[in-house]
């Protein structure tokens, strides 16, 4: 076995399988990865390294025994700190959560234990979600693997950098406006954000309740489509959750094929606004899907262009509401206001809120109570609403023209840390093109398609399908990685450079 | 406090004035599991023993709407002769509370289940008949309940002021159904009698469905009174007051009259009627100002996203059509008849909330004039003295019915059973048990009687002579004498043939 770090799932469930390897050592060689790396990288926010020893040892018994769980079965998984996790701290990337372990397990992680798969930990955030960048996280940003003076993406930027700093083979993320396409993007990784529905929020910390959505992050299409299986599926939990099967997501990928696809470039979804080199790298991912037959036309979503601004108002309405249970009265952080003797419970409140919760959170939650007020209403969150149904008939023409839609998944390659924190308005540019599918529920995939030629930094190619069709972006996805991959005489990633602490 | 209210007689006020009722009742529902999550819904369970992460609004948990409420809401809605909606959703009624775990209630808004009914309640005209009396319905919608606070400490028994809070959860998420009606015109001077009817007869419907307990001690039936008053019924409504938690028959009629004295006092003064809420006091029977409209929060409504829309189909509407009890009217009338009571007796009955208790005693066997008897003399006196609604007397229709057997069979008579009552009451067991353990039973065994009446005659022979003259009356006192030397316990009736056989 060479560094069991660098194998791809698929490859180290194979070993698995063949017992060549063990469940034990795969988890401590991501373990020992995490202790050489993270402190530059700081993708965690807990390691769990005794819980998934733990699991790992009792994989590695069932194999013995002959027996399997799943497919992924004592293959190491790292989990986005949005998730409830029995036994192990949760705190959403907020200080309002410090110290919280939840009782109860998410329904995704519920399913992972199932599976057989160890928890090696929880990944940094931005705080409840909120960002691009892990920059919001209350715990200091996560660093990319491609340059760790730059962003990672974000919200889920500890997910995809664990993933793409080899930390983790697999990683769960949460997608509510983009928060796994774009990480995937800017690190030269795989993300997925399933149909809505397609995966259990049970136990999910909620953003926007009808935009986030849970999804696999991996280093290959196939990886991706194993762990979409082993979570997705409906869950009676979940009033939301789709009561259907999982599409055969692994087949897909396993039969990548483009020829006689019709593929959609949405004009809407390029051009001005997008950096040149992200342009550049998508125009030749266009290219060699027309030459390897797959039809491809131009084809306009209109509404696309007020996603953003409707994005923006039910986002913030949905939150305001959905963070007001963080209220110091049963759990996280309490904080007693100062110079008050016997001070209220409203008080408490107000004091712990203001503590707890950073300023990108706060600008959401004002932002949201005002749209929903009495008498705005109708004109902030009523409007964003009709720009939904607008943007989910476009979806709806398109595809009666085209199987799937592509557009690069980020206007631009990861920028500097520190470089937009003061420009609210810049960093939620960075969702452009990833927030009409949360808009209308379709599911998306971000692959690696170049590095931009004056940064060297990752580029990456969104693939749209309709709605509970997500086994089309695995089949596409997985058709465009291998002529990628061919191109570049092996995987992206390995391109990156060697992160420090990783040569020791 | 003691700030003197004015007010006007209320003869007076009437003359002046013409009232206008509003009536909100919330009704618990008797599922076994809450609203949104399986925890039970039994009441006085130890605090905060029935909860689980949904119901406790823990981060990540999602609500899943119990069908079972549902199918009460329509089945209300459907008794409460309201059309019943195609297509509804749940919104999020947010304020900060710290009995609600999720700060924000999950309700029903624009969008209710049940909408546009009537139901029909008789009250009394100047002959004393009953007359028919419409009550136009608003709507009847679906929301959780909240969770119980115990303030501790201060002179208000609220939040404010109080030195520390107890919170039980296990009320939190309880279905409750919440019935509006229109403004209620035209009851003229008879506004508190179909306050106090509607809420009644919708108490009695309720029951008749089986879909409460209905207990307004308990809380499982609460009412809100609106009340306005104008110069007369073809001017404008005037500015009404809402009173919160009356919470028992008498209470809804004595609080109507309050308000209509009190704000017939203001109005008369020139002050203007304040648009609030105002506390009812059950001991003083005022009521007192609460929160002004003025200070009201935003609720900032929005469709609830973590529920789909219940769409019931026409098919199950019917189907539920169908299995509603007997309409109120119908079900009275039916009931006079078959009683053969008087209209008087019949208000009587229904005028003291005893209607179905008086029902259930017939059908477990009890005559229609006994069961009646022992409702509105014996029990009502009982429940007036403790202050409670008859109903909500620790004793079953089937007790009551039990008891009359007893005195049916000559095994008590009316002075025992009023002590089988007690022991019944105080927790002692069924009517026979009570009979055994206090050793009640009538002696009419001939040889321990004649005994007592040998020892009677013997003791008075003045008034033996007088019998033995003719003259019976007299009997009277001899019959006294053993019952008291029976302590009561003798079958009176064989007492006086023993005598009377002896001196004839
Ligand atoms: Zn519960």
């Amino acid at each position: 076995m060479g560094d069991l770090t660098r194998m791809s799932a698929a490859d180290l469930a194979d070993a698995l399988g063949r017992g060549e390897v063990s469940s034990a050592d795969i988890t401590q060689a991501h373990l020992d990865r995490i202790a050489a790396v993270d402190g530059d990288v700081h993708a965690f926010l807990h390691v769990n390294a005794e819980g998934a020893l733990a699991v790992a040892r009792e994989s590695d018994a069932r194999r013995s025994a002959g027996e399997s769980r799943s497919a992924l079965d004592g293959v190491p998984i790292a989990v986005k700190d949005v998730m409830a996790t029995r036994g192990i701290p949760t705190t959403c990337g907020s200080r309002i959560l410090e110290g919280w372990v939840p009782p109860y397990d998410a329904t995704v992680v519920a399913r992972l234990r199932a599976a057989g798969l160890p928890i090696l930990g929880k990944t940094n955030m931005d705080e409840f979600a909120m960002g691009s960048s892990t920059e919001h996280s209350a715990w200091g940003p996560s660093h990319n693997p491609w340059d760790l003076e730059r962003i990672p993406g974000g919200s889920g930027g500890g997910s995809s950098a664990a993933v793409a700093a080899y930390e983790a083979p697999l990683a769960i993320g949460t997608d509510t406006g983009g928060s796994i396409r774009q990480p995937a993007a800017v690190t030269g990784t795989i993300g997925v954000k399933p149909t809505y529905g397609g995966v259990s929020r049970y136990g999910v910390i909620a953003l926007a309740s009808s935009l986030d959505q849970p999804g696999p992050c991996a280093r290959s299409v196939l990886d991706a489509a194993l762990l979409h299986e082993v979570i997705g599926g409906h869950d009676p939990l979940d009033s939301t959750s789709i009561d259907l099967p999982v599409p055969p997501l692994v087949e897909a990928a396993r039969s990548g094929d483009l020829s006689g696809v019709r593929v959609g470039v949405v004009t809407e979804l390029g051009g001005e606004g997008y950096q040149e080199g992200v342009r550049a790298r998508f125009d030749e991912s266009v290219e060699l899907m027309v030459k390897a037959g797959a039809d491809v036309v131009e084809v306009s979503c209109p509404h696309f262009r007020y996603g953003l601004g409707a994005y923006y108002l039910i986002l913030p309405s949905e939150a305001s509401s959905n963070l007001a249970k963080f209220d110091a009265m049963r759990y996280g952080l309490r904080v007693l206001p100062d110079g008050v003797d016997a001070p209220s419970a409203e008080q408490v409140m107000t004091a712990t809120r203001a503590a707890g919760f950073g300023d990108e959170v706060k600008r959401r939650i004002i932002l949201g109570t005002y749209a929903l007020s009495s008498g705005y209403y109708d004109a902030y969150y009523g409007q964003a609403q009709k720009v939904r149904t607008l943007i989910s008939r476009d979806f709806a023409a398109a595809f009666e023209q085209v199987d799937v839609l592509v557009s690069p998944t980020a206007p631009t390659t990861a920028f500097k840390i520190g470089e937009k924190l003061d420009d609210p308005l810049a960093m939620y540019l960075n969702d452009i093109a990833t927030i009409p599918a949360n808009l209308a529920g379709v599911p998306g995939i971000s692959i690696p398609n170049g590095l931009a030629a004056e940064d060297g930094l990752p580029t990456g190619l969104q693939i749209l399908a309709p709605a509970t069709a997500d086994d089309r972006l695995y089949r596409v996805g997985a058709a465009a990685e291998a002529l990628l991959n061919a191109s570049w005489g092996g995987p992206l990633l390995a391109q990156a450079p060697e992160l420090v602490g990783g040569r020791a | 406090m003691t700030t003197t209210t004015e007010l006007m007689p209320y003869d007076e006020a009437l003359a002046r004035f013409d009232p206008v009722l509003g009536l909100e009742v919330h009704v618990e529902l008797n599922t076994v599991s809450k609203m949104f999550c399986g925890c039970p819904t039994e009441f006085g369970a130890e605090p905060n023993t029935q909860v689980c992460p949904t119901c406790l609004g823990l981060p990540g948990a999602l609500p899943v709407l119990n069908g079972k409420a549902v199918e009460a809401a329509i089945r209300i809605g459907l008794a409460l002769n309201c059309s019943i909606a195609e297509w509804c959703r749940f919104a999020r009624k947010n304020y900060f509370y710290p009995d609600m775990p999720k700060n924000f209630q999950t309700s029903q808004y624009d969008e209710p289940i049940a909408f546009d009914g009537w139901t029909e309640v008789t009250v009394p005209n100047e002959d004393g008949d009953g007359e028919p009396f419409r009550v136009e319905i608003e709507r009847a919608h679906m929301e959780e309940d909240t969770g119980k606070s115990l303030h501790v400490g201060g002179s208000t028994g609220r939040i404010h002021g109080a030195d520390y809070s107890l919170l039980d959860y296990n009320r939190a998420g309880v279905p409750l159904i919440e019935i509006v009606t229109k403004p209620v015109e035209g009851a003229g001077e008879k506004a508190p009698e179909v306050a106090r009817a509607y809420v009644a007869q919708l108490r009695d419907l309720l029951l008749a469905l089986g879909v409460s307990d209905v207990r307004m001690e308990q809380g499982s039936l609460r009412c809100d009174v609106n009340l306005s008053l104008r110069p007369d019924p073809s001017a404008e409504l005037g500015t009404r007051s809402e009173t919160k938690n009356v919470n028992s028959l008498r209470s809804v009629e004595r609080a109507v009259r309050y308000e209509v004295t009190r704000q017939a006092a203001r109005l008369s003064a020139g002050d203007k009627v304040v648009q609030e809420t105002r506390h009812w006091h059950e001991d003083t029977g005022v009521t007192t100002s609460g929160r002004s409209k003025e200070q009201a929060e935003d609720y900032r409504y929005f469709p609830e996203p973590d529920l789909v829309p219940i769409a019931p189909s026409r098919e199950w509407v019917e189907e539920l059509r169908g299995t509603l009890p007997e309409p109120p009217r119908e079900h009275r009338a039916r009931l006079q008849a078959e009683w053969e009571f008087s209209e008087l007796e019949m208000r009587d009955v229904v005028g003291a909330g005893a209607l179905s208790s008086v029902e259930q005693t017939v059908a477990a066997g009890a005559s229609p004039q006994l069961a009646k008897k022992w409702w509105l003399s014996e029990l009502a006196r009982r429940a007036n003295e403790t202050g409670v609604e008859i109903t909500a007397l620790p004793i079953t229709p089937e007790q009551v019915a039990g008891v009359q057997a007893l005195v049916d069979a000559g095994r008590v008579n009316d002075k025992l059973a009023r002590q089988v009552f007690d022991g019944v009451l105080a927790g002692e067991g069924s009517p026979e048990e009570v009979v055994a353990a206090r050793g009640l039973e009538v002696v009419s065994d001939d040889s321990a009687l004649g005994a007592a009446v040998d020892r009677a005659i013997e003791a008075n022979p003045d008034i033996a002579a007088k019998i033995r003259d003719g003259k019976q009356a007299a009997a009277g006192a001899l019959i006294g004498a053993v019952m008291k030397e029976m302590r009561g316990q003798a079958d009176a009736a064989r007492v006086r043939e023993l005598i009377l056989e002896r001196l004839s």
